[in-house]
């Protein structure tokens, strides 16, 4: 009972300049299907992407829809053969309504005007299909993530997409929301729509999937029933044992030492009463899901945005809040969690980005010292291995590991011993993800106090010596490394049953 | 070995120079074929008096970079230049202020009026566009209102501004100090680097600790400076300032700095650029009056002139971006 599959990539290959970032990978998706792509960050993932939705041409290997073989030279040719890309960042028109976005481009018009009837009618249709009932006039601005995402849905399908790419669609759903999602996934799959699914959280592979390819460092692992156990996958995708992937240090933690105090930390609608403390030679890891108020935390520790109450303090001193200069004169560095947003300025050189952190400090009378900085620079660039042709190099030009080398060289080259990690290797190919935690590693053996906030379980395992959990802006438990697993951390994260007994400080 | 990299870097360097001053090329060609088409052009009188028109523009065109290069705009500053060479007018006629004392009053509001565009803009979260748009109103407004719509006589010492030492105006030479003070504060003060990083990106430079609202501030309060010191400039010429002066001023300035390459969303920007693409205007101006070209066709030119410089230049950063 062979089914010809509504798209294959059929052992393609893509190479950018001198790296070959997919190397013979097949993949299909088939009617009434759902296909799960697994693979770590720099896998490949994206690109097998870009290449089904026409905007990445394979160098090697076919497309074949529905058997037979296409070129896909754009993402309009994709879109007419009714393939229809979900992505993280919703193509969505936020001060339109939802009936005027999911109609976007064929507007139902009479007499060279717009026929708002029909337009609220044949919008009302498509929210129909996939079970949405929300008034079609509201501006799209005006919804939640999850509903939002959902109209982007309603629109592909609106235009006959078949085949449906969701690129990570549940990474800034709450659990809630998810559980909708994977509800609209399966009534579509009963239609027979073809899907292939991206997520970097394991469970719901088993969960959403019928099959799983998994990809590591561009190639073809191997493909599999989206109900083989977790451990598996986790070993297919990375190839090698957790052990060699994060590189532990040696050095004991100083518990006798505290670094950074928190307590009774509040800011209304962000998050309630938290307190921890890290130590002299501690890496403490921040886990949850998105949204449950992990970034807003070091935000206020980096002095980024204030809080209502509470106290923050570096070695006994009390921190001034909502000043990153306070911070930084305590030796915090916060490597901020959208590198290209909010990290780098991207058309400034390497050396401009490493020094803006000491840019005033290190000047006299309010002249740079240049060359001082330049020197500094360079050393931090060396040490950090950062990959560029001179220092002069705008960082746009560089890629993303790199990138985020040069976040973390800018508080190095500040000499900071905080280190405030928020998603510290996102988008970070392999190798330099290793040479990262290397670096926090070493930050940590110096006497350092360091703080990771991860949304990838895996590493926050692999590097903390010692993990909080929040959930909805509290903190919902603390788990030694020792003790702590996916399930406990994932358990704490989600669930609502210690809710009432979470009062207690520690 | 190095000496084949050696002898390979001269013509790329030329290259490269070549392609990173564009506007500069273009002023050369410029100058070029008007000293063919007219015999006027290179003559000492004619470049002394694009000298003298250039000063004025470049001037808060200098100005104008500081708050491009941020990421913002300062639609204000024509109103700011007529304003400030007003009150010192006041301050010198009416208020017997000695006539020193005027002019630096009259700074002193540019200053002023440039840091209420720059509070306003940092603290008061408005757009730049707006804070500008709003201050090219009141400022405008109060210089009819100081002077009741009539010219008021300069101090000497502002007069002095528009004369000449032996036979080199005044103008050109304030404006060789201000482009000196303004390329010394873009390239080689704290501040001045900070502008890039707050214009190329805001929140990574606070996030670095960077004092953003108050470089914003600080670099609204120069452009009204220079601003300021361009309205001097004109009533010196004049011997008057004049309610009407610099009307429409800050087009040419926002003119000349994106001719000089910079970008209107921040963090790209150079003095010398500005300075070329002041050139730029004032040898068209210049040349089209030569040849016996109306104004109105010149206002054509000028804009198809902008259009080029700035559609060249986006080509160049696409090509060079891929």
């Amino acid at each position: 009972m062979i089914e010809t599959p509504l798209i294959t990539l059929e052992g393609v290959s893509k190479t950018f300049g001198t790296v070959q970032v997919i190397t013979d990978v097949t993949v299909d998706v088939r009617a009434g299907k759902v296909q799960v792509l697994l693979g770590e960050n720099g896998a490949g993932k994206s690109t097998l992407i870009k290449m089904m939705s026409g905007v990445y041409q394979p160098d090697g290997g076919r497309i074949l829809v529905d058997g037979i073989a296409v070129s896909l030279p754009n993402a309009h040719a994709a879109e007419k053969l009714g393939i229809a890309t979900i992505h993280q960042e919703l193509n969505l028109v936020e001060s339109l309504s939802i009936a005027e976005n999911v109609m976007m481009g064929r507007i139902p018009t009479r007499f060279g005007m717009v026929d708002r009837k029909a337009l609220r009618s044949k919008a009302r249709d498509a929210l129909g299909r996939i079970g949405l009932d929300i008034d079609v006039d509201t501006l799209v601005g005006d919804l939640g993530i999850a509903r939002q995402q959902l109209v982007e849905i309603a629109k592909a399908l609106s235009i006959d997409a078949r085949i449906l790419i969701l690129d990570e669609p549940t990474a800034a759903l709450t659990r809630h929301e998810t559980d909708n999602l994977f509800r609209v996934v399966a009534e579509l799959r009963a239609r027979g729509v073809g899907m292939l699914f991206i997520s970097h959280h394991l469970d719901e592979i088993a969960e959403i999937g019928d099959t799983v390819v998994v990809l590591r460092d561009g190639h073809f692992v191997a493909e599999v029933s989206a109900s083989t156990p977790q451990a598996e996958l986790v070993g297919m995708m990375v190839g090698r044992s957790i052990d060699e992937q994060y590189p532990r240090r040696s050095s004991p933690v100083d518990t006798s030492t505290a670094v950074l105090k928190v307590t009774g930390l509040s800011a209304k609608g962000r998050f309630q009463d938290i307190g921890f403390t890290v130590h002299a030679g501690e890496v403490l890891g921040i886990a949850g899901l998105v949204g449950a108020g992990r970034t807003e935390v070091i935000r206020a520790i980096a002095g980024v945005d204030t809080y209502d109450s509470g106290t923050i303090s570096v070695r006994g001193q009390v921190l001034k809040k909502g000043s990153v200069g306070a911070a930084i004169a305590a030796e915090i560095g916060h490597v901020p969690e959208d590198r290209k947003g909010l990290g780098l300025v991207l058309d400034a050189s390497v050396n401009d980005n490493l020094g803006y952190a000491t840019l005033a400090s290190s000047a006299r009378m309010g002249l740079p010292d240049f060359s001082g900085q330049r020197s500094r620079a360079g050393v931090i660039a060396e040490t950090l291995r950062i990959r560029m042709l001179n220092i002069d190099q705008p960082v746009r030009l560089l890629s993303g590991g790199n990138q985020q080398k040069v976040v973390f060289g800018r508080w190095i080259l500040a000499q900071s011993t905080v280190l405030l990690l928020d998603e510290p290797t996102r988008g970070v190919d392999v190798g330099a993800k290793v040479e990262i935690y290397e670096l926090i590693n070493s930050i940590a053996a110096a006497g350092g106090a360091v703080i990771v906030v991860s949304s990838e379980l895996p590493e926050v395992l692999g590097i903390s010596d010692r993990i909080i959990v929040m959930r909805d802006g509290r903190i919902a438990g603390e788990v030694s490394v020792s003790e702590a697993t996916q399930d406990t951390i994932m358990t704490l994260a989600t669930s609502d049953s210690n809710r009432s007994s979470q009062t207690d400080e520690d | 070995m190095t000496t084949t990299v050696k002898a390979h870097k001269p013509s790329f360097k030329v290259q490269r120079f070549l392609s990173n001053n564009g506007a500069l090329v273009g002023l050369v060609v410029l100058c070029v074929v008007l000293f063919i088409a007219t015999p006027d052009f290179l003559t000492g009188q004619n470049i002394l008096n694009i000298g003298i028109q250039v000063s004025t523009v470049a001037v808060l065109a200098f100005g104008m970079t500081f708050v491009i290069v941020a990421g913002g705009i300062d639609l204000s500053v024509g109103s700011v230049a007529a304003l400030s060479s007003m009150a010192g007018g006041f301050l010198f006629t009416s208020s017997g202020v000695p006539g020193w004392l005027a002019l630096v009053g009259g700074l002193l509001i540019g200053l002023i009026a440039g840091a209420v565009n720059g509070l306003a803009s940092a603290y008061g979260k408005l757009p730049s566009f707006i804070a500008t748009l709003a201050m090219l109103s009141v400022a405008r407004g109060l210089t009819l209102v100081i002077s009741g719509g009539r010219p008021i006589a300069t101090s000497p010492e502002v007069s002095f501004l528009g004369s000449n030492i032996g036979a080199i105006p005044v103008p050109i030479m304030v404006l060789v100090v201000a482009a000196g003070i303004a390329w010394f504060i873009l390239n080689r003060t704290v501040l001045g680097r900070s502008m890039f990083a707050v214009g190329g990106n805001s929140e990574a430079a606070r996030l670095s600790g960077l004092p953003v609202k108050r470089i914003v501030v600080t670099v609204f309060a120069l452009s009204g400076l220079f601003a300021a010191l361009a309205g001097l400039l004109l009533a010196g010429r004049l011997d008057s300032a004049q309610p009407q002066a610099a009307v429409g001023y800050e087009l040419d300035a926002i003119a000349a700095v994106v001719i000089g390459g910079a970008s209107l969303s921040g963090g790209v920007g150079r003095i010398s650029g500005t300075f070329v693409g002041a050139l730029v205007l004032v040898v068209i101006r210049n040349g089209l009056n030569l040849l016996n070209v109306t104004s109105f066709w010149q206002q054509v030119v000028i804009g198809l002139v902008i259009a080029l410089a700035v559609g060249f230049d986006v080509l160049r950063r696409k090509s060079r971006r891929s």
